[in-house]
């Protein structure tokens, strides 16, 4: 199952190894037929995914406190202080009182639709993990088409989101939820182009040979893919600047409006969960994920690139304002997909001339790369500010209407 | 095959994030673009103008506060100044200018708030909100000094204040008046050359000249609608006519003018205060008045130029102690006529940031 261990903090290959040794300990006191070694698997990758699903569940509970105390910063303010130090215990108190809140489910809604929805939010939020590496031999499963299994389950919360809005029998429920399904939809598109450039780069679908591939990462190499990247994850996990589907101030809560009770803790649990789930990939993707730098564990480096991102997307949504949902759509397909598209164009030709025979670009190579994609990015960018941008727009000078004259005498 | 559309009609508040307190508005929805709009008020209704009818006159500048509850040195002022053309009451000069210092500051706050939750609004995450809310803080620990209360001031009296400015008061104002600018800066900074806020208000929500004329706007947004018309200039009062400031106009009307309108109205205010500051005189802050005042039988009109408008109060005496009738001119009621005019067409996040833009208050729209 995996190689030689590399002795990191959170290695799985202690697990795999506990198994090998396992099945022979159990036959030694039960008689099982061969049982044994299918429940050492059983139990191993029970114990594996609990160990794994559990650390992302807490990473949100601590992700939600984190981002509740940035954004107080970021707005002159204190944040939650209370519970715990620091509010540390702020999530604790949060889940105890969601538990207990009545769970109340609309007259009108359809019932099966509208109870299953949150499941369908948050499962295929937590199944990406299934594939990151989180070390060199720290993975649940190795996939050999990773990426391609996180484009497609990420593109379920679409379908989750349109029950939730459908099934609430309430509008502003349903025009989020339109809202949602529009946009989620019309971001894949640049987001998969995205992934494409970093395709070609790393030379295959799996996740660990991507990581294995970026002796320089790939955030120098294609910055255009990054951005690309990270504008369409943050409309794919809808926060601001592209936050239509929920829009607070607009829709009030967007497809879940309706939810109460634990059911709201789902989502509002997928939904803090989004970042994290985001930041592995883009960590993974570009970042050069687990990779260890000198003595430090790739495992730790990992989780630090993560917090990193994490809140770099925090910090964007503390700043800007939300754009207009035809702007949102118009950004999509008019720009980042066009940028999208010179990117995979310059890559695909970059990779065409400096590869060897084996299909491998060399690191200095890479860095030739890095340089002609940094002026490529630069260029693609003033442009992209020239044609969508709205400050080159000049305004008329205010000129006084002669419609009122305030040096009349009143009658 | 053809698909059979309708228009979805939505009630907006009276419970909702952006209906800046208890606001109604029933909209016509085509998908996202806006058909109609239709307000529903009275959720805030108390009945000040009729509350007047049973208190005397000192009492009801209590009244005055809960109107436009951003504002109430603003509704004082417009109060007091139609009970004193009521009574023919002769102001002393320093009570005029503690008068328009007290007001300028309540215009900034004012005015602050409304470019925070306009931002907010827009859908940035509270922050700008909160930079306005730490400004606007300053100002009412100001008016703390001034009259004890924060929002609730009543602090103008029929004939004057009803007490003067402590010592500590004028240092504090300073040290305001320095920083001021430099916040609108900030504010600036972070604003004003956003290319998502530029996308999302220009030329959405335009109110022509004569539309805004037509409807009887005043303020800011008719200002922003490139009209040049402020009370302050055009009727003075107090001690307006020995000020000098500019009145601040935009070109097209837009959501965008009607915020820079605001911003730039702030630094006037500065500019205000500091030369009241440099000429304001010793003397009485009240004139001698009874308490129980029974003005002559008549009317009066008096009017000011409030942070949203021309806020106007007409009395009439029947020579008893209490207004035999008092009816107010709400800028934020007459102002949210245009609505309709400025959203149609537009989309549901830009009824809501048009909704922002102008400004009300419901305290003062259901009265």
């Amino acid at each position: 199952m995996c190689g030689e261990a590399t002795g990191g903090i959170l290695d799985f290959c202690t697990v795999y190894r506990f198994l090998d040794v396992f099945p022979g300990w159990l036959e030694s006191i039960v008689v099982l037929d061969g049982l044994a070694s299918w429940l050492a698997y059983a139990l191993a990758g029970f114990f594996l995914a609990f160990l794994v699903i559990n650390t992302v569940v807490m990473a949100t509970a601590l992700n939600t406190w984190f981002e509740r105390r940035m954004l107080a910063r970021f707005q002159a303010r204190l944040g939650p202080n209370r519970w715990g130090p620091y509010g540390l215990l702020q999530p604790l108190a949060d889940v105890a009182k969601l538990i207990t809140k009545e769970d109340t489910v609309p007259d009108a809604a359809d019932r099966p639709v509208f109870n299953i929805a949150p499941i369908a939010f948050l499962a295929p939020t937590l199944l990406v993990v299934a594939v990151i590496p989180f070390g060199e031999n720290s993975f649940l499963g190795k996939l050999n088409v990773g990426i391609l299994f996180i484009v497609g389950v990420t593109s379920l919360n679409t379908l989750a989101i349109f029950m939730g809005g459908w099934a609430s029998r309430n509008k502003y429920a349903m025009l989020g939820a339109m809202r949602g399904v529009a946009m989620l939809i019309s971001y894949e598109v640049p987001m998969a182009l995205a992934i494409t450039g970093v395709l070609l780069l790393g030379g295959s679908l799996a996740l660990s040979s991507i990581v294995e591939a970026q002796q320089v990462p790939f955030l120098l190499v294609q910055p255009l893919g990054f951005l690309v990247f990270l504008a369409a994850a943050s409309a794919e996990m809808s926060r601001t600047p592209f936050d239509q589907i929920e829009a607070e101030s607009e829709l009030g809560a967007g497809y879940h409006t309706e939810y109460s009770g634990m059911k709201f803790a789902i989502f509002q649990l997928a939904e803090f969960m989004a970042p994290i789930i985001t930041a592995l990939i883009l960590v993974t993707l570009y970042l050069s994920g687990a990779k260890a730098v000198g003595p430090i564990p790739g495992q730790l480096m990992f989780v630090g690139k993560v917090v990193i991102v994490v809140f770099g997307m925090l910090w964007v949504r503390a700043t800007w304002p939300r754009l207009r949902v035809d702007q949102i759509m118009g950004l999509a397909w008019k720009g980042l997909f066009g940028l999208a598209l010179v990117n995979l164009f310059v890559v695909a030709i970059e990779v065409q001339v400096f590869r060897d025979l084996n299909g491998v670009v060399s690191t200095q190579e890479l860095w030739v790369m890095a340089g002609i994609n940094w002026m490529v990015t630069a260029g693609a960018l003033v442009l992209f500010a020239n044609i969508l941008g709205q400050r080159k727009l000049r305004r008329p000078e205010p000129v006084p209407s002669p419609l009122a004259n305030m040096s009349a005498e009143a009658d | 095959m053809t698909i059979r559309t309708e228009p979805v009609t939505i009630n907006l508040g009276p419970q909702h994030p952006s209906t800046h307190g208890v606001f109604r508005l029933r909209v016509t929805l085509d998908g996202e673009v806006v058909l109609d709009v239709e307000p529903v008020l009275g959720y805030l209704h108390r009945g000040s103008e009729k509350l007047a009818e049973t208190r005397s006159y000192v009492q009801v500048v209590t009244l005055t506060d809960r109107l436009d509850y951003t504002a109430s040195m603003s509704n004082n002022l417009a109060y007091v100044r139609a009970v004193e053309k009521l009574a023919g009451i002769e102001v002393p000069e320093r009570a005029q200018y503690i008068r328009v210092i007290s007001a300028e500051l309540q215009r900034i706050a004012s005015h602050l708030m409304a470019t925070g939750f306009l931002l907010n609004d827009l859908g940035a995450f509270a922050t700008p909100l909160m930079y306005c809310f730490r400004e606007r803080e300053r100002i009412l620990d100001l008016f703390e000094m001034l009259c004890g209360a924060r929002i609730t001031l009543s602090y103008m009296r029929p004939g004057g204040v009803f007490q003067d400015a402590p010592e500590d008061f004028w240092p504090a104002l300073g040290f305001f008046l320095k920083d001021m600018p430099g916040y609108i800066d900030d504010l600036e900074g972070l604003i004003t050359d956003n290319e998502i806020v530029l996308a999302r208000t220009r030329d959405v929500g335009t109110l022509s000249a004569e539309m805004a004329i037509n409807d009887s706007i005043t303020g800011p947004i008719l200002r922003a609608s490139s009209v040049q018309w402020d009370l302050r200039r055009a009727d003075p009062y107090e001690v307006y006519d020995r000020l000098e400031f500019d009145i601040p106009i935009g070109s097209v009307g837009d959501n965008f003018d009607r915020y820079l309108v605001r911003i730039q109205e702030m630094r006037q205010s500065v500019r205000i205060v500091e030369q009241c500051i440099r000429d304001i005189p010793d003397g009485p802050i009240r004139a001698d008045t009874e308490y129980f005042m029974r003005p002559p039988e008549g009317d009066a009109y008096a009017a000011v130029e409030g942070p949203k408008g021309e806020l106007g109060f007409y009395l009439v005496s029947d020579g008893g102690i209490a207004p035999y009738r008092c009816k107010i001119r709400a800028p934020s009621f007459i102002n949210l006529t245009s609505l309709r005019d400025m959203v149609v067409g537009w989309k549901m996040g830009d009824l809501i940031t048009t909704f922002g833009s102008i400004d009300v208050v419901m305290g003062e729209v259901d009265r």
